[in-house]
């Protein structure tokens, strides 16, 4: 009926749209709440219970304790709101960009370093 | 009338804030980048802006979910930096201009834009470091500020051509302002980079070259293809060109590159800079 930006497949690649602002709603509120320090300190004291009060799903709960992007992503994780769940432990984007492309990430810098001498 | 000094554009990378507070501008990861606004701060000292209009994107720190507006004016006395959650050191409070702000409303809905007002917005990486950039001294920036956050979090996203809409409009306004005020058109975020996705990392020069060179002579280029397009031009998070059409919309009539810097990579994003007026 709509053309939305669903209909466009782009490989690696998962837009941010209404199907997954509905699926993700309670993981990315939780990953929001981590803006506020007092939040994250709560979360590392108890992250069952943490879990449990903004009620993630099973999925959305298990790729929390995976520490895993993409399931996170594939549990509607939104990557601004995971990016607070990924500070909590000191991770930067490099980490989160090598893991989820299955690099080091000493290669995964060097494919951004590759990026500049392309023509 | 008030009338506008120029558009400034520039990446607005986290660590960027981090490099700051460290002190590593000279670092050799960090020289090429940093070397870029020098000349930016000459240009501002000679074009001596009063107050700053800032097209940027909240992520994750005013706006959630619950409410996510398009496109969002600032209509507060000041603006509230805080902290992101990963550790990058806030910044003193940006003063306002309220008669700006409201004036700015008024003509856009007026031009039939529906906006979201906001008298009280926290300001996040995307505007803070760009000010940062361009007013480096230490103690709060020396001139004033209208926030205009443009959603880049939820798709659908607003076109680019209503981007550029959008940036026409706060050009006309800014010069119908009954005020003998300078204004500069700040436009934060790019160029081409990924965050999310097997796909991160990815960056994309040929385009991100293209994009710089567009904005010169054929300012609607970019505007030609949806968003879904441009995401696969420039990634997921390249989408924040947006910011750069709005911002070189508010010019009309001949532009000059006044300066202009591109380096790969800082962090996992392709940098770039211009001045334009």
């Amino acid at each position: 009926m709509t053309a939305t930006s669903t209909s466009r497949k782009i490989p690696g690649t998962t837009l941010f749209d209404g199907e997954q602002a509905k699926k993700g709603y309670a993981l990315n509120k939780m990953c929001f709440s981590f803006n506020d320090a007092a939040n994250r300190a709560e979360f590392l004291r108890d992250e069952d219970a943490y879990c449990a009060k903004y009620k993630l799903n099973r999925i959305q709960r298990d790729a929390i304790a995976h520490r895993n992007v993409l399931e996170l992503i594939g549990a509607g994780g939104n990557v601004y709101y995971l990016a607070k769940f990924a500070g909590i432990f000191g991770l930067d984007v490099q980490d989160i960009g090598a893991q989820q492309t299955g690099m080091s990430k000493d290669d995964f810098k060097a494919m951004l370093a590759a990026a500049a001498v392309e023509v | 009338m008030a009338t506008i000094t120029g558009v400034v554009t520039t990446s607005h990378i986290p660590s960027i804030g981090r490099a700051i507070a460290k002190n590593l501008k000279q670092d050799p990861y960090w020289k090429k980048f940093f070397d870029g606004y020098p000349p930016v701060h000459a240009w501002l000292e000679k074009t001596r802006p009063d107050v700053a209009v800032v097209f940027y994107n909240d992520h994750g720190l005013n706006f959630f979910l619950d409410k996510m507006p398009t496109f969002a004016v600032g209509a507060a006395p000041e603006y509230v930096n805080a902290d992101e959650g990963w550790g990058i050191p806030s910044l003193p409070p940006f003063r306002g201009d309220l008669d700006l702000s409201w004036h700015l409303i008024e003509s856009l809905i007026a031009e039939d834009f529906d906006l979201t007002t906001c008298q009280e917005m926290l300001v996040d990486h995307a505007f803070t470091l760009p000010m940062k950039l361009l007013y480096p001294d230490d103690g709060p920036c020396p001139i004033r500020t209208v926030p205009i956050c443009i959603n880049t979090v939820q798709f659908p996203l607003p076109s680019a051509k209503r981007c550029f809409q959008l940036g026409r409009a706060v050009g006309d306004a800014i010069r119908a302002w009954n005020s003998d005020a300078r204004v500069v058109v700040l436009g934060t975020g790019g160029l081409s980079h990924q965050l999310d996705g097997e796909r991160a990392g990815f960056i994309n020069k040929p385009f991100d070259v293209k994009f710089m060179d567009s904005l010169i002579a054929d300012p609607e280029w970019a505007t030609h293809y949806s968003i879904p397009e441009l995401v696969e031009l420039a990634g997921t998070q390249g989408i924040e060109l947006v910011m750069w059409l709005a911002a070189r919309a508010t010019l009309t009539g001949s532009v000059q590159c006044v300066h202009s810097n591109y380096h790969i990579p800082i962090s996992n994003t392709a940098s770039g800079l211009m001045v334009m007026a």
